[in-house]
């Protein structure tokens, strides 16, 4: 097991903190527009993700065995079904129901 | 100081409801006088309650699953007396009451009896058959079970105290919402589905790792038996769709506790979206319960029929497939939700596609049956009933999956006669295949047939008649769910289900009898050679039941068959010159712990009893971290040990020979 200094973590740590802020910071503010809140939400929420399989599980393209990357394209795969599903079911029935 | 709880919450408004109460409370009351009585306690503490040992685990859960299945099949029967006689509100029941009803039964039969006996035989078989001494994460194991037990024990306390939910099983918003539902019922059925839910979380992953790691040396992927492929699958779903039904569940919590709107109309929340995060799991789900079930049948029908499975490779991909597919059709449960035609003809046209994977099973089964020497021991007559009716349930699901169709079906009794027929000859029968197969090995002696065919008998004709005249009322268009209807040609075919459920009940009293005399008569039916059904996979080659440590030298595979091989070879078993050390995970009450504290939490939950929840969070929280932190979480069975109990074996299967 090769092991992971203490800096890591705290960077880790710090940028999923930053992370967390952000939304909560414009959702309790207000500082945009409900469009644009979301989007920024969601990108935000996609970079916790990274930096906690990057900080946190420490992987990356270099040391981590093929078959643990073949996991999580496995993973994104299903998470794009479920994810990209749910969009395309509910903003088609937004769609039906507003216009 | 209790919350919402008050002396209202006993029963005693009414008599049936109280009867009930009367027979979960004296039921456990009988269990502890008779354990009492047999000193049995501590036994059961030491050997059973706190053991990480999968075989003891794999057996609690089956008890579970078939206390829940008692329980599940009397709110069944209460349904179909119910319905037999409710024409223009005739009956028994009051519609709150029935409404309950028909969600516990639902709720119990899917997450309380179907998944605890999947999860049981997997634990149970799956580790022998790969050819290790126990899943990866043993304790892990153990709160799972005990999380799962917890789950159970709030939906059997809800008869006692409190109401259940009227929902269904599925708790739709906006009607599970505290606006229709300010009772606990609701709650009761979320905190027994999310405590469950994470329970059945980690098995998927502990399943997995033990799997993918721990299979003996030589055993490729493409040498697992059928079982541990469809265990494989069925667990990479359970990790993955849990999470959706914990997060729809606990959402919705959060709009009932904190007044959130996730689920509501007002402040955009959207309760559509529920259906589509509970389906994400719920279809899924399905698979997840039949895979396994399907494995069985593969094990079951090889052995009887005196032949390797027909197109092992295709079944492992349409396995493979199957589950990859199962993530992509979820819409067709809210086809009337009101999508475009384009996204129900999309989940249309990938459901129908999923039924070609299932198809090449069915044909492997056939062909392996062709030309063998079959032995019809029940097991084997489960699997040849469940192909024969799970083909008819097939083709009213292809039926189903047409979305114009579905719009003139769906939430009749057609849909309830659908999947009924894939789940009891599909996934019942299968685990009941499984159940009487692998008994043996468990307790060391088998079933009796004569009772198991009784029983098989009675279950398939019960549910011939119990459910196809619900596709017959489902065309004329009765809905499902009703109290009481006023379309008099109804009723007689409501009469005929009544008398299926009835022939339902001599086939699970066929099953009590076939264990009461079973265990009479253990003696002449005693397995001392661990292999009685001529067996082909590593599991029958240890000893029944088998030790601690499963094998005492973790065997070398070269084939997918390697103990049928070892016994043409003439390599089975064989003593090793010598023993080594085993270290084996010790017994710990943690587990149990935790369940008790997590039934408490969830009890105080419901009932807004925050100091107790508190409190069990707490002692939830020690609990983890204590045995987490033990550092002699192991101990050794010493090379003489274990010779000592290997002789024995060996002489067993000398005295035979
Ligand atoms: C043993 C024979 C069984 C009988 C006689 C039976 C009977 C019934 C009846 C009468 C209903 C209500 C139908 C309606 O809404 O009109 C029902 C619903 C249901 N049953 Fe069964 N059932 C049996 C076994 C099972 C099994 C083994 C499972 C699952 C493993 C199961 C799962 C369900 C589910 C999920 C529902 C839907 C509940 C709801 O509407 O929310 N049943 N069953
Ligand atoms: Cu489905």
């Amino acid at each position: 097991m090769e092991r992971h200094g203490l800096a890591t973590y705290l960077i880790g740590f710090v940028l999923a903190v930053v992370l967390t802020a952000i939304p909560f910071w414009l959702v309790a503010t207000h500082a945009l527009p409900p469009q644009r809140l979301l989007l920024v939400i969601g990108i935000a929420a996609v970079l916790q993700v990274l930096v906690h399989l990057r900080f946190f599980l420490h992987l990356n393209f270099t040391t981590t065995p093929k078959e643990n990357l073949l996991a999580l394209v496995f993973t994104a795969l299903l998470i794009f079904i479920m994810v990209g599903g749910s969009f395309w079911i509910m903003f088609d029935l937004h769609q039906r129901m507003m216009s | 100081m209790f919350g919402k709880l008050t002396i209202e919450a006993l029963p005693l408004y009414s008599a049936i409801a109280a009867g009930g109460a009367a027979v979960t409370v004296g039921g456990a009351l009988l269990v502890a006088i008779v354990l009492t009585w047999l000193k049995a306690w501590k036994y059961l503490w030491t050997d059973w309650l706190t053991s990480v040992d999968h075989k003891r685990i794999g057996v609690m859960y089956i008890v579970l699953a078939l206390i829940m299945l008692l329980r599940g099949f009397v709110d069944a029967i209460m349904m179909r007396a119910q319905q037999a006689t409710a024409l223009d509100a005739g009956g028994y029941l009051p519609p709150e009451h029935f409404d309950q009803i028909f969600s516990s039964h639902g709720t119990i039969m899917i997450f309380f009896m179907a998944m605890p006996f999947m999860t049981g035989l997997i634990n149970l078989i799956m580790p022998l058959q790969i050819g290790t001494r126990d899943v990866a994460f043993p304790w892990l194991n153990a709160v799972s079970l005990w999380l799962s037990a917890a789950g159970a024990g709030l939906v059997m306390v809800s008869l006692v105290i409190g109401k259940f939910s009227t929902a269904g099983w599925t708790g739709y918003p906006p009607y599970s919402g505290i606006d229709y539902n300010p009772g606990v019922g609701v709650d009761y059925w979320i905190w027994a589905i999310l405590i469950s839910g994470v329970g059945s979380t980690m098995s998927g992953i502990n399943f997995i790792v033990t799997i993918l790691k721990r299979r003996a040396p030589g055993m490729t992927l493409m040498r697992m038996t059928p079982f541990t492929w469809t265990a494989l699958c069925a667990s990479v779903l359970m990790a993955f769709a849990f999470p959706a039904i914990t997060v729809a569940c606990g959402l919705l919590a959060l709009d009932r506790l904190f007044g959130m709107h996730f689920f509501t109309n007002a402040h955009g929340g959207n309760m559509m979206n529920y259906a589509n995060l509970f389906w994400i799991w719920g279809h899924p789900e399905v698979y997840i319960l039949i895979l396994p079930a399907f494995g069985i049948f593969s094990e079951v029908v090889a052995t009887f029929s005196k032949k390797r499975l027909f197109g092992y490779e295709s079944l492992v991909y349409a396995t493979a497939a199957i589950a990859i597919l199962s993530f992509t059709v979820w819409l067709h449960h809210f086809f009337t939700m009101g999508s475009s035609a384009n996204v129900n003809a999309f989940f249309g046209v990938t459901t129908m596609v999923i039924a070609v994977p299932t198809g090449v099973k069915v044909f492997n089964w056939l062909l392996t049956m062709y030309r063998g020497r079959i032995d019809f021991h029940p097991s084997m007559m489960w699997s040849i009933g469940f192909m024969v009716t799970f083909v008819i349930g097939g083709m009213t699901g292809v039926l189903l999956a047409i979305p114009p169709a579905d719009f003139l079906m769906h939430n009749t009794t057609f849909l309830v006669a659908h999947f009924h027929n894939m789940i009891i000859p599909g996934v019942l029968f299968g685990y009941l295949a499984g159940y009487m197969f692998w008994f043996p090995k468990a307790f060391g002696f088998e079933l009796n047939r004569g009772w198991g065919l009784a029983s098989f008998w009675c279950w398939l004709i019960g549910f011939y008649l119990a459910f196809m005249p619900l596709y017959l009322l489902g065309l004329k268009g009765m809905p499902r769910r009703m109290e009481t209807y006023n379309d008099p040609t109804w009723q007689p075919y409501l009469m005929v289900a009544a008398a299926g459920a009835v022939v339902v009940l001599f086939g699970i009293a066929s099953m009590v009898m076939q264990l009461y005399v079973s265990i009479r008569d253990r003696r002449l039916t005693a397995d001392r050679t661990g292999d009685p059904f001529d067996g082909r996979t590593l599991e029958w080659s240890t000893s029944s039941p088998p030790p601690p440590y499963n094998f005492a030298v973790i065997p070398t595979v070269s084939d997918r068959e390697p103990f049928l091989v070892a016994k043409k070879d003439g390599t089975a078993y064989q003593r090793p010159a010598s023993y080594t050390p085993i270290s084996i995970p010790s017994n710990t009450p943690a587990g149990v712990v935790l369940g008790i504290f997590a039934f408490v939490l969830g009890f105080a939950i419901i009932w807004h009893i925050w100091w107790l929840v508190a409190v069990s969070a707490i002692v939830m929280f020690t609990t983890v971290i204590t045995r987490s932190s033990d550092d002699h979480a192991e101990f050794t069975l010493s090379a003489g040990e274990v010779k000592r109990i290997e002789d024995e074996r060996f002489r067993e299967l000398g005295r035979r020979a």
